[in-house]
């Protein structure tokens, strides 16, 4: 690992102030995909802003119809959370199948959204919820914050400080992990909200997570298992790599997408 | 803000005993506990964040020391293998993977007995299936894992007493 310098605010503010002070800055969360990032040199910050320290960014806050989660929140204190499982238990059940035990300990909901990879989980539930997006310049709606595979809308320093989900009337999550890194193979959200249905779908797309439309059309009609017999998900832009292909990938959307809705019903 | 200098001085519980030393941003916490502590009982197996050969606690929590930066850990309490029982005495943990053989080369055994040790005191009576999910983040390339899991009830039964 190259050398950098490191700084431990304790503020989210300074931690923002150290980061646009320094020449090429990067801010370091649970450190479970930069710490091996670094080891590859495939960066080479001039600084490690570590938000470990930074208090104001944990937590988690439940109102009448939203959830608000604070960015340096651990995967393990989101599956645990009695007060989440109460308003959105299908957050609890996607943190709590994020990597491993390890992982969860140190992994957070913020480093996870900044980094977008096109198999996490966390992705699939802001965007299948339409939670927002709140860092330190503004509010950012899901359906914005996503932009391609390991890219989002966030600004060089801009640090996000919470994600605020509001309480679907039902949602569920499934993935089929892959069974080496446990990362979604193919991983899909489904909520029944004040708005309409909403799925999403990680592990999938080759510019990350996405909205299939086929599957939303369905639901919307009747979200039910059953009302998915027969839908089909064009494969065209879906990833194929030495996992699986893309036509397995769309299979298993609406595999995955049934097993879901009935998560969501109560019903296994 | 913290650490001025390039090279912050760390202060942590290592084991029980308060432990001072100088590190660089850039030192894993697992560079700290085998090289400047020279607790080798903690392995360095893949590197990249997969194996869970390096796990020890921090603050009673499992974690990968090869994931975390050693100036991360000041002002934590750490624990490594060695300091499960006193030198020349193995606790239950320890001695159930003994007894049912969970291992065969023995490289993972380390990070195998600290991650059960934190599973069963999270969950002190794990069913077999949460044995194994709990074990997810520890590879073991030798056993196809049955003696371990074995030796994990065993063991979370012997320290329920
Ligand atoms: C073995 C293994 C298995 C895994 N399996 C899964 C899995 O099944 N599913 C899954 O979803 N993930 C998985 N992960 C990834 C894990 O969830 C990571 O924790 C996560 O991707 C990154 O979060 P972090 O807190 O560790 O962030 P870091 O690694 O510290 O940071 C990641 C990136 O986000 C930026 N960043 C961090 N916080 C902020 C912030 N508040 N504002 C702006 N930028 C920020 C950093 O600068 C960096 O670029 C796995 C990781 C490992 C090592």
């Amino acid at each position: 690992m190259e050398e950098f310098t490191y700084t431990r605010p304790a503020t989210a503010d300074d931690a923002t102030g150290a980061h646009s002070a320094a020449e090429d800055a990067m801010y370091m969360a649970g450190g479970q995909t930069l710490i091996p990032v670094l080891k590859q040199g495939l960066a080479m910050p001039t600084d490690v802003v570590d938000l470990n320290r930074v208090d104001d960014l944990a937590g988690i806050q439940v109102t009448g119809d939203a959830v608000t989660i604070g960015a340096m929140t651990r995967h393990a204190v989101v599956a645990a959370s009695a007060e989440v499982k109460g308003a959105i238990p299908a957050l609890t059940v996607l943190a709590g199948g994020i990597g491993d035990a390890q992982v969860r300990n140190r992994g957070t909901m913020g480093g996870s959204l900044a980094n977008n990879d096109p198999s996490a989980d966390y992705p699939s539930a802001v965007l299948g919820l339409g939670a927002t997006v709140t860092t330190n310049q503004r509010e950012i709606p899901a359906d914005e914050f996503f932009d391609g595979m390991f890219a989002t809308n966030l600004e060089d320093g801009e640090l996000i400080k919470s994600v605020t989900y509001p309480i679907p009337e039902k949602a569920g999550y499934a993935k089929f992990p892959n069974p080496a890194s446990r990362y979604a193979l193919v991983g899909v959200f489904v909520a029944k909200t004040a708005g309409g249905v909403r799925v999403a779908v990680t592990g999938a797309g080759q510019d990350g997570v996405f909205r299939p439309a086929e599957v939303e059309a369905a639901l919307s009609a009747d979200f039910s298992a059953a009302a998915l017999d027969g839908v089909t998900v064009p494969a065209d832009d879906l990833m194929t790599d030495m996992h699986a292909a893309a036509d397995y990938r769309a299979h298993l959307i609406v595999v995955m997408a049934k097993r879901a809705v009935n998560q969501a019903n109560g019903q296994g | 803000m913290g650490f001025e200098g390039a090279m912050p001085e760390i202060s942590l519980s290592i084991n029980g005993a308060q432990v001072t030393g100088t590190v660089e941003g850039r030192t894993l916490l697992v560079e700290f506990i085998r090289e400047t502590m020279k607790l080798t009982g903690t392995h360095t197996g893949c590197d990249t964040s997969q194996c869970g050969a390096c796990t020890v606690h921090l603050d009673g929590k499992a974690v990968k020391s090869c994931t975390m930066l050693a100036v991360q850990a000041d002002g934590a309490e750490v624990t490594t293998i060695e300091g499960l029982a006193p030198e020349g005495e193995m606790n239950p943990m320890q001695q159930a993977f003994n007894d049912h053989h969970g291992l065969q080369c023995g490289f993972c055994t380390p990070g195998m007995v600290m991650r059960a040790m934190a599973l069963v005191a999270e969950n002190p009576d794990p069913t077999e299936a949460e044995v194994r999910h709990g074990l997810e983040g520890n590879i073991c390339r030798c056993t196809g894992y049955q003696n371990i899991v074995a030796a994990v009830l065993d063991g979370a039964k012997a320290l329920r007493g």
